[in-house]
Order: structure tokens, then C-alpha cells, then sequence
């Protein structure tokens, strides 16, 4: 085994393996387990998923979001156990990767076609899986 | 109990705990590694456990090393250091015996000792963190250097040369780094693996040392203190 591969190994079961997929461009809601006290609660966090990076335990996303007219950006690490799960709400037509550019829109522009085309395709992969 | 082992380190990866804290991980191989001489305070004056690791091809090694080796029924190997043990605690080590992470069980913190990676010729500012000249009120091309060294030297009577020792640019890296009181994260004894919180010097598969804390840091001490008597 390389060093890669003894790395894989040792983080192999922290790794969610229950994800739904998720693309740049969806929304999604967020639940975050909040500990307070002894206490836990659920805080559900919606925006659009607006870049996604890292492999496998180190896979982040940032969802975007605005709160009273502010644009505010969370970074969650995919398998955190502080994340109790993800759900999609819309899936969002994205051209590129990483939609920065949603940052300088305001208004209607800010919003995503709902996604259409390659939808088929995705299907597809889904069910081979 | 004094023990010293010696690994390679693997890299870096993050670890989560069960409340959800995301923990910078080290990756180390440790051992396996062979009792290479058992020193006797009779015979040697002291008590110490030398060990091997790694294996080395035995074309490249020298005979001295290929023969001593040998007499621990081992492959020649390419590292050996040798630890002190207290007199009494020296019959437990037997010549040949392989040690491996397993004798790391149990242990909360650890020192890890490594060759930090080297870093070439190096001014004061990185080097030994000085804080360099200003950025303007006249400075001239000077903004990163040390400034004054100072005159005569008190070591060397009233000499026309700087003190010895005195901190200036140079070569900076590739020396002998101890990280002390390491937290254990977890042990993988399958794989042999010891994962630790944080960094440890030098590169990737470079040779490192990993020992029982000669002292812990004071929190850690007292982070010790407490989990054994709530133990106990």
C-alpha cells in the first residue's frame, strides 16, 4: 500500500456513505446538530450549493445564502458528524463549477434555472450505481 | 517505563471525533522494530535497548552492521538507536524480540523526534523571527535585515569580533526537531499505525522517533493527572 493509500485506510469509516448527490447549483438544506448546554438541536442552514472541493474526508461545500439583504457563505465539511443530513430542495441548471459569480448579483439575476438538460444522463448513472 | 520506537511518518489527514471537533491528524508508521543489543549495567556499564528499523538490502550495508544485526537473527537494518532503560526493567527486552505500535498501547501523549525538512540559506526574519527594520522613515533596502550585531565580546574579552553563537542568517532546517507531549489519537495495530494530533517534523517518509514524554507540557500534565485518578 502507498501513503495514499494507508491515509484512505486509516479515515475509510469516518466517510459518509449515505449522501444524496448533490451538485453545484442545487439548493440544499443544511441540518446542523447545535449542542447547547447538554441540550442538541437541529439548525436547518438553506442556500445554494455554490462550490464544491477536497476528496474524501477532506470534501467541503459552501452554500450561499442571504439573510436581510447580506449574502452570507458557510463552508461545511461534507462528512462532519456536526451535520446530521442534507436534503435538496431544487436543482439548479449550473454551467461551471464554482458559481463565484452569483456573488456580484443582485436581484432576480441571482436566481438558477432549474436544471433540464443532462438530467437523463444523471439518471442513468444513478441507477448503475 | 522509558521505550523508544522508531517509524516513518506517513502524512497528514483530519479526523473527527464523536462530538464533532475536527482533529489535524499525523500518520505514522511505527516499527516493526527489532532488539538489536540489550545493554547490562554489568557488562556495559549502563542499561539501554538498542533497536533496528527498517530493512536495509544487505549488498548496502556495511559487514559490521550486517553481522551485528545478525546476531539478533534480524535482516540488517538501515536505523538503530538506542534508548536507557531503568537496570531492573532491562531483563524484560530480550535480544531479537520485535517490537511494534502495541507497545504504544495505553499511552496518551508521546514525543516525537524528526529531521525537520531543510529550508536553505535563510534570513533573520524567518529564521529566528527577528523583526526586521521599518518599511519607510528613511530605511533603504534594508527592511528585512538584523540591524546592529553588537560590538566586543564578552567570551572573547574585549575582541573586535561578535559573540559566538550570535543569531544572524544562515542555514536554517534539516536539523533534529522534538515535538514533545503529542496527543494519541488513536492505534491501528493492524497496519501499525499510530495517528497523532498535529504536525511532526520533516518530510513525508522521513525517519522518525517516537518515545514515552520525557515531561509533558504543564496542561497535559494535569489533563493526565486527572483522567488517572478518575481512573483509580
Amino acid at each position: 500500500m502507498n501513503a495514499q493509500q494507508i491515509i484512505e485506510s486509516v479515515v475509510q469509516d469516518q466517510i459518509k456513505t449515505d449522501l444524496p448527490r448533490m451538485d453545484v447549483g442545487d439548493t440544499i438544506n443544511v441540518h446542523t446538530r447545535i449542542i447547547e448546554g447538554d441540550k442538541e438541536r437541529i439548525q436547518v442552514y438553506q442556500g445554494v450549493l455554490i462550490s464544491r472541493r477536497g476528496r474524501g474526508i477532506n470534501e467541503m461545500i459552501t452554500v450561499r445564502r442571504i439573510v436581510d439583504g447580506q449574502g452570507v457563505e458557510r463552508v461545511f465539511p461534507l462528512n462532519s458528524p456536526r451535520i446530521a443530513k442534507f436534503e435538496i430542495v431544487r436543482n439548479g441548471d449550473a454551467r461551471r463549477a464554482k458559481l463565484y459569480f452569483l456573488r456580484d448579483r443582485v436581484g432576480k439575476s441571482r436566481r438558477l434555472r432549474d436544471r433540464r438538460r443532462g438530467l437523463k444522463h444523471l439518471e442513468g448513472a444513478r441507477a448503475k450505481r | 517505563m522509558a521505550l523508544s520506537m522508531l517509524g516513518t511518518k506517513i502524512g497528514m489527514t483530519r479526523m473527527f471525533t464523536e462530538s464533532g471537533a475536527n482533529v489535524p491528524v499525523t500518520v505514522i508508521q511505527v516499527g516493526p522494530c527489532v532488539v538489536t543489543q540489550v545493554k547490562t549495567p554489568e557488562r556495559d556499564g549502563y542499561a539501554a535497548v538498542q533497536i533496528g528499523y527498517h530493512d536495509a538490502k544487505p549488498r548496502r550495508s556495511p559487514m559490521p552492521i550486517i553481522g551485528h544485526d545478525a546476531k539478533a537473527g534480524a535482516a540488517p537494518k538501515r536505523f538503530h538507536r538506542e534508548f536507557r532503560v531503568e537496570p531492573d526493567e532491562v531483563e524484560t527486552y530480550t535480544l531479537g524480540q520485535e517490537l511494534t505500535v502495541e507497545q504504544l498501547e495505553g499511552l496518551a501523549f508521546v514525543d516525537v523526534i524528526g529531521t525537520s525538512k531543510g529550508k536553505g540559506f535563510q534570513g533573520v526574519m524567518k529564521r529566528h523571527n527577528f523583526a526586521g527594520l521599518e518599511a519607510s522613515h528613511g530605511v533603504e533596502r534594508k527592511h528585512r535585515s538584523a540591524g546592529s550585531i553588537g560590538g566586543h565580546a564578552t567570551n572573547l574579552g574585549t575582541g573586535p569580533k561578535p559573540k559566538k553563537g550570535k543569531r544572524m542568517a544562515g542555514h536554517m532546517g534539516a536539523e533534529r526537531v522534538t515535538v514533545r507531549s503529542l496527543d494519541v489519537i488513536s492505534i491501528d495495530k493492524e497496519q501499525g499505525l499510530l495517528m497523532v494530533k498535529g504536525p511532526v517534523p520533516g518530510a513525508n517518509k522521513g525517519m522518525v522517533e517516537i518515545r514515552t514524554p520525557s515531561r509533558l507540557y504543564a496542561p497535559k500534565a494535569r489533563r493526565q493527572r486527572e483522567t488517572t485518578k478518575n481512573a483509580g
